[in-house]
């Protein structure tokens, strides 16, 4: 805490697409009462602040620091490490940053595969030089360095000791505020490794308002097929809703909205990979009593591994694809 | 039972050596008891699946058939009652669901079909198990080690993970 008796809070911005930054504002008016209390000293997305001003702080200045998206390259993880250094409590914010969120389906292709179809094969492309991005290059003015290209997406945990995580693509500002009023009363829980804050420890389901009407699958379809019944849930109605493999928290917002659950709270609070917990849900669900059938039923699925991994898959187990 | 097959040499020590190593999870009311009754006939089968019993093959959460992969298998195999013979009436019907979607899963992060088997294998069929733990255990040997964990590591993610190790 500052001579001032405010709280130093910090926000950074990793492989992510920048909704998270957006998504702390979206408290609204809130944010007044929050500025109250708390000086903002590192926020790239909102003010100018430089990498060496941060250095240049004593170790541990920072009370709050949230960290949104993954780590991809190194100056992400440069960065990490030395919001670590200076932070008292570090916070993984949002999707990516807890369970790699959507750059994480990249490390379904190798660094090869990516740069192939950003820099030659996408059919918008024009690259005859076939030039692609070096970290390093010898100039006559000197030696130039940008960061390098990791060839996996990596969880901020994976990187850096962190203190709390709070889930979701992005955070939902209720979650959130509730989570700053906790920092700034000091009621935070004790320190522990990416504990998991701002959400429950139940699955999507258990907030959802739709009617379960016990009925099980016996067509897959798509949401922009057909128009689902309201107030009666989707899964049942053949739409893949990742409810029964999604931590709650979020309200079931999208469900309100007719939109199915993509997963983006992460695993439910009993497992640790998400795809894994979603297959082992559609077993009971399926209306198969045959193994032709179950087969039938399955092939339905466009892309398991994209759907049941949206939001986690540097939570799997498997991490990788060979 | 067949013989514990040795596990002494990591892949990476000495390729010679290596040996197939596949986790097989067999439900008790039938699987299980077809694999003795495979022992007690004294049928021959290679030794190479170390197997997990458990009381159901329904029971079997698809989160420890990548469990078995992340942590070195090279190859999984689930076997269970067939359908209508399940102890638990519908136990297994679960099983029928998930195994393909594993399968079409484990596909997509590219780890070759062989490498898992969802087979139903009875309480009196001893010759089947036998000749599944043969068929099963050549077709990964002929694909050689799987090693997940080192392909993690050479990414930097997982088990042992090492940022050093991409050349800084």
């Amino acid at each position: 805490m500052g001579a001032n008796g405010k709280l130093k809070v910090g926000m950074y911005w990793a492989s992510s697409c920048g909704g998270c930054d957006i998504s702390l504002l979206e408290i609204g008016p809130r944010i007044l009462d929050l500025i109250k209390v708390a000086d903002v000293v590192f926020w790239p997305c909102a003010a100018d602040f430089k990498y060496q001003t941060v250095a240049g702080y004593p170790d541990g200045y920072i009370d709050a620091c949230f960290y949104n998206g993954g780590v991809r390259n190194s100056e992400q993880e440069e960065i990490a490490r030395l919001l670590r250094t200076k932070s008292k409590t570090l916070v993984a914010y949002g999707a990516c940053a807890g369970d790699g969120g959507i750059p994480a389906l990249a490390n379904l292709n190798t660094i090869a595969a990516i740069y192939d179809a950003s820099y030659h094969s996408n059919p918008s492309i024009e690259n005859p030089d076939r030039v692609e991005p070096q970290s390093h290059l010898d100039t006559p003015y000197g030696e130039l360095e940008i960061p390098r290209f990791y060839p996996a997406v990596l969880r901020l945990k994976d990187v850096v000791e962190v203190d709390y995580e709070i889930p979701g693509c992005p955070p939902q500002a209720d979650r959130v505020w509730e989570t700053i009023q906790a920092v700034v009363g000091g009621a935070v829980p004790p320190r522990n490794h990416a504990l998991r804050v701002g959400c429950a420890d139940k699955v999507v389901c258990d907030e959802c308002l739709r009617e379960k009407k016990l009925k099980k699958i016996s067509q897959f379809t798509r949401g922009h097929l057909f128009r689902p019944e309201r107030d009666w849930c989707l899964l049942e109605q053949g739409i893949l809703c990742m409810g029964p493999a999604t931590r709650s928290g979020c309200g079931a917002l999208c469900l309100k909205a007719d939109i199915r659950c993509e997963g983006c709270y992460g695993p439910p609070a009993n497992a640790e990979d998400q795809g894994t917990a979603m297959i082992g849900a559609l077993g009971t669900l399926l209306d198969a009593t045959t193994e032709d059938r179950a087969q039938e039923l399955v092939e339905q699925i466009a892309d398991p591994t994209g759907t049941f991994y949206r939001f986690s898959f540097s939570s799997s187990m498997l991490k990788v694809r060979k | 039972m067949a013989q514990t097959a040795t596990h002494a040499q990591s892949p990476q020590a000495s390729p010679a050596a290596w040996e197939p190593r596949i986790i097989g999870f067999l439900c008790y009311w039938c699987s299980y008891t077809g694999a003795d009754n495979a022992g007690t006939a004294r049928m021959q089968y290679l030794p190479n699946v170390d197997i997990i019993k458990v009381m159901c093959s329904g029971r079997i959460d698809p989160e420890l058939i990548t469990i078995a992969f992340a942590n070195g298998a090279d190859g999984v195999m689930v076997l269970g009652c067939h359908i209508g013979d399940c102890h638990y009436i519908s136990g297994n019907h679960k099983t029928m669901v998930r195994m393909p979607l594993m399968r079409r899963m484990l596909a997509d992060l590219g780890i070759e079909p062989a490498r898992f088997r969802h087979e139903w294998v009875s309480a009196a069929e001893g010759e089947k198990f036998s000749k599944l733990v043969t068929e099963m255990t050549e077709q990964v040997r002929a694909l050689g080690p799987l090693n997940w964990p080192g392909l993690m590591r050479d990414r930097g993610v997982g088990h042992g993970m090492d940022l050093k190790a991409w050349g800084e």
